[in-house]
């Protein structure tokens, strides 16, 4: 059976499997369709949060852009990662107490502000929809390769499954789903990466066989040979204050994303957030620990099965000869000796791979099976699919439920309510669509960006609402108007305007982190310098910190 | 929960952050960006540890830090009475 084939079969098994699930945990009530009843156990949480976070950008891009940093791709592999602590040890318990629907809610009751919940739905919305467009250009890369279709017509199919199970299941159906596609997406990414360890070393589990192979020696040395940089040398493409910078912005980024935020509202109590928080984040790193291995294994079997290749050689294997056709892949023969050669020199190279390519085309350039081809594309889908479905329910509830019952309407009904939401997730539906049909950039950079926004506007004022009772709706809505514009500013400034990074050559990505900054003392000299928080604020704080109110008290043992 | 008693509980959680928060940093920020080029003078299997520390044993680490800080908040609310 061919590529195609296998390739439609799995695509068609897993959403039938979506669909399914969608349709069984459909919904009635607004709690149901924001938060999934509270009901969800740790474990399912940690595996849909996984799945929710695990987007089209770590499956398909990460692994790539590691492959083409080498060290300098940590980055990534820490500032995502490393965002979970954060998030499990300040954020998930407390806002699992607060126990409302949405990251808004929390700020609006706690700096008992509507012109600050306001300003965190517009960051809310402003992330997420960053976010979701990175998204599209996954799904709009894996379908225009695999079923052969054009992009936009890929992703209408996707957005047609998303709106479904969405629409109908909110936030409980997406829960359900989600899980199933995390078991989709981790299975899809390790069986390549164990068989090409397997290949490569004889040891089948990528981690071990990374650490304890020659492979990353070799990989250096031929490296070195084709005039780049060893892979294992750290600040070959970044400063290492940029590397840092970078860092902490994905990591208090990961920590302040509302779609993630939102997860630990499903679960029933706060030591269930907590536990849920360890499980999403063993979960993840089952792949953030094989995709530096898979990095590496693909780096080097790529260049020694192109680089100084005939170019007879070259036409002879399939896919390379569709993935050139995606232009994702392209050769050019600068001078005419009849050999492809990779340098680091733009002027002589003469293939160029696009780094959104290597997870997808690493089963074939080692020539693994094609039901593990298809597998892979059915895991990408996956990736894409979970995390625009939940970043569609954080757009549609911050506009139904924070600014329509919120604001807008606070008598409306509980039908009323659900209606709105599902309206909602129609129309972010659409607008995800037309971003995937012209895709704004590259997907993982387009991510950076929303993790930036994200650092920038609401870490500290979450952080600060739980750990300092003084700081109140002024430096609230100072600090993170501050910290958005100035982020927006700079990054808008570098990537479309040709602005140079003038702080000490921070880069984009990595400017959210300054931004945080700036929103952190912002917000505290102005809550110190205006009237501290109304008391009712303040024992609304003591009663966050303490976990108890919601079980019956017991006797110390 | 009493006053005095919440506030030891605040106060022996948020002691329990910090220090897990200090080993975070540690791993990450100081071990795998800051201090990676005198650490890849070491070898931990067949690669330079400081690159292993950036790319597996932070990850590996956070991991870690986050069923010690729920196992550890289980103790201290049984200690306080909050839960059995």
């Amino acid at each position: 059976m061919s590529v195609e084939l296998w390739t439609i079969g799995f695509v068609a098994l897993t959403f039938a499997l979506y669909l399914y699930i969608g349709w069984r945990s459909r919904v009635r009530d607004s709690s149901g369709f924001y938060v999934a009843g509270q009901g969800v156990p740790p474990i399912a949480n940690g595996a849909a949060t996984a799945a929710d976070w695990m987007s089209a950008a770590s499956f398909i891009s990460m692994a790539g852009l590691i492959s083409f940093l080498g060290y300098d791709g940590s980055i990534y592999l820490m500032g995502w990662t490393g965002g979970y602590v954060l998030l499990a040890l300040l954020l998930a318990p407390y806002l699992r107490k607060f126990g409302k629907y949405t990251v808004p809610d929390f700020v609006g009751d706690r700096y008992y502000s509507n012109i600050a919940r306001l300003v965190a739905v517009v960051a809310a919305l402003f992330v997420s929809l960053t976010y979701v467009a990175g998204q599209m250009r996954g799904v709009g890369i894996v379908f225009s390769r695999f079923l052969q279709v054009d992009v936009a017509t890929g992703v209408i199919i996707g957005m047609v499954i998303v709106a479904f199970f969405s629409v109908l299941g909110g936030m409980k159906g997406i829960t359900w789903t989600q899980v199933a596609q995390y078991c989709v997406l981790i299975v899809a990414f390790l069986i390549p990466a164990s068989a090409i360890a397997l290949l490569l070393t004889g040891n089948p589990i990528p981690q071990l066989a990374f650490t304890f192979s020659d492979i990353v020696a070799n990989l250096n040395q031929v490296q070195l040979d084709l005039g780049f940089q060893e892979y294992t040398q750290p600040f070959a493409n970044k400063t290492q204050l940029d590397v840092l910078f970078i860092t902490i912005a994905l990591m208090v980024g990961t920590a302040g994303l509302p779609h993630v935020i939102v997860r630990f509202y499903t679960v029933p109590d706060v030591r269930a957030a907590r536990y849920s928080a360890g499980w999403a984040l063993l979960f993840i790193a089952l792949l953030y620990t094989s995709a530096p291995a898979l990095a590496t294994f693909a780096r080097y079997n790529l260049i020694n099965s192109l680089h100084n290749q005939t170019i007879e050689e070259v036409r002879q294997l399939d896919w390379a000869n569709k993935w050139e056709r995606t232009k994702l892949l392209a050769f050019d023969d600068k001078n005419n000796n009849g050999r492809f050669e990779l340098t680091p020199d733009q002027t002589t190279n003469e293939i160029t791979i696009d780094p959104d390519i290597i997870v997808l085309s690493t089963p074939e350039v080692a020539r693994l099976a094609p039901w593990v081809i298809a597998i892979v594309a059915a895991g990408g889908l996956a990736a894409a699919l979970s995390t625009a479905s939940g970043l569609l329910l954080v757009i549609s509830s911050s506009v139904a439920h924070d600014i329509y019952y919120r604001i807008i309407k606070p008598d409306a009904t509980e039908s009323q309510r659900v209606f709105v939401g599902r309206i909602m997730v129609g129309f972010a539906v659409a607008l995800a669509g037309y971003f995937g049909i012209n895709p704004p950039g590259f997907v993982a950079q387009v991510v950076a960006f929303a993790f930036g926004l994200a650092a920038a506007s609401f870490f500290p004022v979450i952080i600060l609402g739980i750990f300092d009772k003084r700081t109140n709706r002024e430096g609230a809505i100072a600090g993170m108007v501050t910290g958005l514009l100035f982020t927006i500013f700079y990054i808008v400034g570098v990537k479309f305007s040709g602005m140079t990074p003038w702080f000490f050559g921070v880069s984009a990505e990595g400017i959210g982190t300054l931004g945080m900054i700036i929103n952190f003392i912002v917000t505290i000299v102005v809550s110190r310098l205006t009237p501290p928080p109304p008391l009712a604020v303040q024992e609304m704080v003591e009663d966050l910190r303490s976990p108890s109110g919601e079980l019956p008290p017991e006797a110390v043992h | 929960m009493d006053r005095d008693k919440s506030q030891a509980y605040w106060r022996a959680n948020t002691a329990l952050i910090r220090n897990l928060l200090i080993v975070w940093a540690l791993v990450s920020l100081i071990f795998s960006i800051l201090l990676v080029e005198p650490l890849n003078a070491i070898q931990l299997g067949r690669v330079p540890l400081g690159f292993w520390m950036a790319q597996q044993g932070s990850i590996l680490t956070f991991v870690v830090l986050i069923f010690i800080y729920a196992v550890q908040m289980d103790r201290l609310d049984r200690k306080y009475g909050i839960r059995k």
